[in-house]
């Protein structure tokens, strides 16, 4: 199977420690992952802000770069959701046939907890990470995809980690894109109840399957000093005794490889 | 207003639509394709299952859930079960519509009943201690009963004004779900779908029992007369344990 | 005139603000949201058929839209054999006027509702107080509105930003002493119990209804087959207004259509358990016309356009008509719990306004521009809604609409001129590769502990309450270039 990883612009500029986290993971479990170097943005920001017309350059070039794979891997929910769900809108919109035609040839795109336990039928991915954790369920991850089992599933066969519940879990953290400017007092004050809960559990890790959401909670945790940090779910399942995800020094967090 | 004036806007409103979507066709068939995989589409019962001991059971829960206070009784037992009713009550003066079954008139013997024949004013409505109905079928998946102005019902005034509204229905009229009773019922005359006593949660969304329609709702339910049990048989007929 | 926005409302995130600011209507919002939400749960959790209803749901309402027209005029085909008679109104102002007609047609100037978003929408109240009508409202969260000069924040429970303590104030103050309970036990004698509340409203309403002679309703359905209409309701003050006056006057949108009778079996049980959360609510009323000796003498519906036929012109944008205006979105909604309605500007509040309003009003003022944005796409509204509208892909589509409009302007704003530049920069993995590196040397200067916590201008918004990360030093395309040469 020709895999191909889709690591997405905002982790590609803010948190390549995620995309490095995916390599090492995926080669671990004995799946070789090849990263086109053409690719660059699903288009989610035009398109989620209105600008559905400066996504067509964008959505042609996914289908080119990822033409010819048997799958795509993404450590992002809301980008996979994108993908899947959107970009045949956008060539409709332009009444781009041909593109629209590319986007039905377009191979199967994954979110990383999807693709290792749906495509890869693994669970126990032989992770170690000795730390109190809580997973928040992002909305698109949970909603547009319903991975809804496959991130605590995988949490839970990690060795030596404690994993507790997020109370009010399927609640949005308030990010939401452009919301989080265009709406930024509703926005902090969504972020602020998620912060809240966050904090009742008494862990160390907030864990999630988007960085986009993480950024945003984590932006308040780091801001109010409460030395809670946050990891994308990739990063906790990459982390061995061996290379342990080491306590960043840098808010892009995870373990330099 | 003028009719011209009112078939400008028709002519107008109707184009509109057809220029959004286009003119109607094969409309039947279209509706024929609309999915209808919830259970007893169309209204379909099971054999045996209106007025089963079961079916009132759950109808009986459910009204219970809604702060009518419900139950159950024998045929022969229910002129007493009225009579205890309206006692409780202390209910002097009560309506009962046209058409209220005969064998249960005997619970009306120690009130004064008014027939709706002159019909009753409002004010008179207003001050009477309550009304005694049937009902031309019973939900029992949510605890409705349903008045279509039968006989024994009347008109929907009666079941409005006054405070008080006991509610006597036949077991056999109660089905299990609302397509059952939909496909029961004569949307020709005015319907009234009653599911507990008037309610309000518009403060705070607490729930508040009895505000501009009867504030107290009482139902029986009537058991039919159960056949002879055959000789050696003493299964229970009603198994708690069935949902 | 289509059904308008509030006077003089603001764009959203400015009521939201102001909204955000007020600490008894948060409390009082995420009670009443939390309260409502755990019992839809638990009323829809009760059916293990649900999906397969909201699709009945679904398909009936797209259905009936594709065959409006023929539905309707078989509506009021059967209206009219049965006594009743049809009246159409392209916008709120012709709705308004043709109801004011009948009325002053009786020669009353009174009239009983029952809560109606149709009347609402169109303005009717003021309208008929422009012609010397007097309406009154008679379920009881309209009825505080109404007495406490209040906008609408809720679709099903208008005044869910109220608490009991606000509610007892109002009613003290509007109902004089008798409806009050003054009478009962000196001043101060009605309490804040809800119970004692709803109490009140029956003693104030009770004289209004016996002695109405016009009623004026909205509907939840109208049966195109039989002609019938529907009105669920839980008080009884729909009961009082649809069967006690002498004329009835119905003003309903033209989406209130349904195919058959039958078809009721489907939508009595999605309403309710989405709505109230009940499995029935307590009334539901239904008439075919006129029926001898019950009820009114005489019955008129009147079909309102409104902006629905632009809507239906929108084939994404049309499933905002599939509303059977159940509330479930406002009440799941983390914006709407947090803001409440009156940011949303008009009668809609919520998910379900913030795609309505801009359809059926248009994108000209501000409140309208911003509302497709009052959301942050999380999609519990369109996992609740009965009637599946996917109200995240409409709110979307109605984003574009509005940079749409805004591309006609000769100057382009920040907004345009940045997303254009991101275009451009995304179009290429090479300005990409040179825009992370310049980003990086950037950051180097602002950074601190590898956090950025202040940024200018439009930014700032983020900055002002959250850390941001900034840039790697080595995005993730060198690190691979590096290490897989």
């Amino acid at each position: 199977m020709r895999t191909a990883l889709f690591v997405t612009c905002f982790n590609d500029t803010l948190f390549p420690g995620t995309g490095r986290a995916m390599v090492r993971l995926l080669e671990r479990l004995g799946c070789t992952v090849d990263f086109p170097l053409g690719q660059t943005c699903c288009g989610q920001m035009h398109f989620n802000t209105g600008y559905q017309r400066e996504c067509v350059p964008l959505v042609r070039r996914f289908t080119e770069v990822f033409e010819g794979y048997d799958a795509v891997v993404t450590p992002s929910g809301s980008c996979a959701a994108m993908v899947r769900e959107y970009h045949g809108r956008v060539a409709e919109v332009a009444g781009d046939t041909r593109l629209a035609a590319a986007v039905r040839h377009t191979p199967p795109v994954y979110e990383l907890s999807e693709f290792l336990v749906d495509v890869l039928g693994v669970v126990d991915v032989g992770a170690y990470f000795p730390h109190r954790v809580t997973y928040h369920p992002t909305c698109h991850t949970l909603r547009m995809l319903k991975a809804v089992r496959q991130p605590p599933a995988l949490l839970r066969a990690v060795r030596g980690i404690d994993l507790v519940e997020l109370p009010s879990a399927t609640e949005c953290c308030g990010f939401g894109g452009t919301f989080a400017l265009k709406n930024a007092d509703t926005s902090v004050a969504m972020c602020a109840d998620k912060v809240r809960h966050v904090l009742g559990t008494g862990a160390e890790v907030l864990c999630a399957t988007d960085n986009s959401c993480l950024m945003h909670i984590g932006g308040a945790l780091t801001r109010l000093r409460t030395g809670v940090r946050t990891l994308h779910l990739a990063e906790i399942l990459a982390s061995t005794e061996d290379e342990p995800a080491s306590a960043p020094r840098t808010a892009e967090g995870g373990a330099h490889r | 207003m003028t009719a011209s004036f009112r078939s400008a806007a028709r002519e107008e409103v109707l184009a509109r639509i057809r220029r959004a979507v286009g003119g109607s066709s094969a409309v039947e068939q279209r509706y024929a394709q609309v999915p209808r995989g919830y259970r007893n589409a169309g209204g379909a019962q099971r054999p045996g299952e209106a007025g089963s001991p079961q079916t009132v059971a759950l109808f009986l829960e459910r009204l219970a859930d809604y702060g009518a206070s419900a139950r159950l009784v024998d045929a022969s037992a229910a002129p007493s079960a009225i009579a205890e009713a309206l006692t409780g009550r202390s209910a002097g003066t009560v309506v009962v519509p046209h058409g209220f079954p005969e064998p249960w008139h005997a619970g009306l013997a120690e009130v004064r009943v008014l027939g709706d024949d002159p019909p009753v004013g409002l004010d008179a409505l207003d001050t009477v201690d309550g009304v005694v109905t049937t009902a031309a079928t019973g939900v029992a998946a949510t605890g409705t009963f349903v008045l279509d102005g039968g006989p024994g019902q009347g008109r929907r005034a009666l079941t409005l004004v006054p405070d008080y509204h006991l509610c006597v229905i036949p077991a056999d009229r109660i089905v299990r779900s609302v397509p059952e009773a939909v496909a029961l019922l004569d949307p020709v005359r005015p319907l009234t779908f009653v599911s507990g006593p008037s309610a309000t949660s518009d403060i705070e969304m607490k729930r508040v029992e009895g505000v501009h329609g009867p504030r107290t709702l009482e139902v029986l339910v009537v058991a039919a007369e159960p056949p002879p049990p055959p000789p050696g048989d003493h299964r229970p007929i009603y198994d708690p344990a069935e949902p | 005139m289509n059904g308008t926005t509030f006077l003089g409302m603001p764009a959203f995130p400015r009521a939201a603000r102001d909204a955000l600011g007020d600490a008894q209507l948060r409390r009082n919002l995420a009670e009443a949201t939390r309260t409502i939400r755990d019992k839809r749960d638990e009323a829809v959790g009760e059916l293990p058929d649900w999906e397969e209803l909201r699709e009945a749901g679904r398909a009936l309402k797209e259905h009936t839209l594709l065959h409006l027209d023929r539905y309707l005029l078989q509506f009021e085909e059967q209206v009219t054999a049965a006594g009743g008679t049809v009246h159409w109104a392209r916008d709120s102002a012709e709705a308004n006027r043709i109801v004011a007609d009948l009325v002053k047609r009786t020669g009353r100037n009174e009239v009983v509702k029952v809560k109606s978003m149709a009347t609402q929408e169109t303005g009717l109240n003021t309208a008929l107080e422009q012609a010397g009508i007097r309406a009154y409202e008679t379920d009881l969260a309209e009825l505080i509105v109404q007495l406490g000069q209040d906008r609408p924040s809720h679709i099903l429970v208008p005044a869910i930003h109220r608490n009991r303590a606000e509610i007892r104030e109002i009613f003290r103050r509007e109902m004089g002493t008798r409806a009050a309970g003054d009478d009962l036990g000196g001043a101060g004698a009605l309490g804040d119990d809800p119970q004692e509340l709803a109490e009140a409203a029956r003693r104030h309403l009770r004289e209004k209804f016996l002695r109405a002679e016009v009623g004026i309703c909205g509907a939840n359905f109208l049966v195109a087959e039989t002609g019938t209409v529907v009105v669920a309701e839980s008080e009884g003050n729909g009961r009082m207004c649809l069967s006690l006056p002498q004329t009835l006057i119905c003003l309903a949108g033209i989406e209130k259509v349904v195919p058959r009778w039958q078809d009721l079996e489907v939508f009595l049980q999605l309403l309710p358990r989405s709505s109230t959360g009940e499995r029935m609510n307590p009334y539901t009323s239904t008439w075919t016309g006129t029926a001898d000796h019950d009820g009114p003498r005489e019955f008129h519906v009147v079909l309102l356009d409104g902006g629905r036929t632009a809507t239906l012109a929108d084939p994404i944008g049309r499933q905002a008509l599939n509303c059977i205006r159940c509330s479930a979105c406002l009440n799941v909604c983390p914006v709407y719990e947090r803001v409440g309605g009156h940011a949303y500007g008009s009668v809609y509040p919520g998910p379900i306004g913030a795609i309505l309003g801009p359809q059926l009003r248009g994108t000209a003022s501000p409140v309208d521009r911003s509302l497709p944005y009052a959301s942050t796409l999380c999609g519990a509204c369109y996992e609740v809604c009965p009637v599946k509208i996917n109200i995240p892909e409409v709110l979307v589509h109605l984003r574009a609409r509005v940079v749409d409009g805004k591309r006609r302007r000769p100057l382009p704003g920040l907004e345009r001129l940045a997303m254009a530049a991101a275009r451009w920069t995304l179009s290429s993995p090479r300005r990409l590769a040179g825009a992370q590196r310049m980003a990086a040397a950037a950051a180097r200067l602002v950074r601190h502990n590898g956090r950025i916590r202040r940024l200018p201008g439009p930014l700032a918004g983020w900055t002002d309450a959250r850390d941001l990360p900034a840039p790697a030093p080595e995005s993730f395309r060198t690190w691979w270039r590096r290490t897989n040469p």
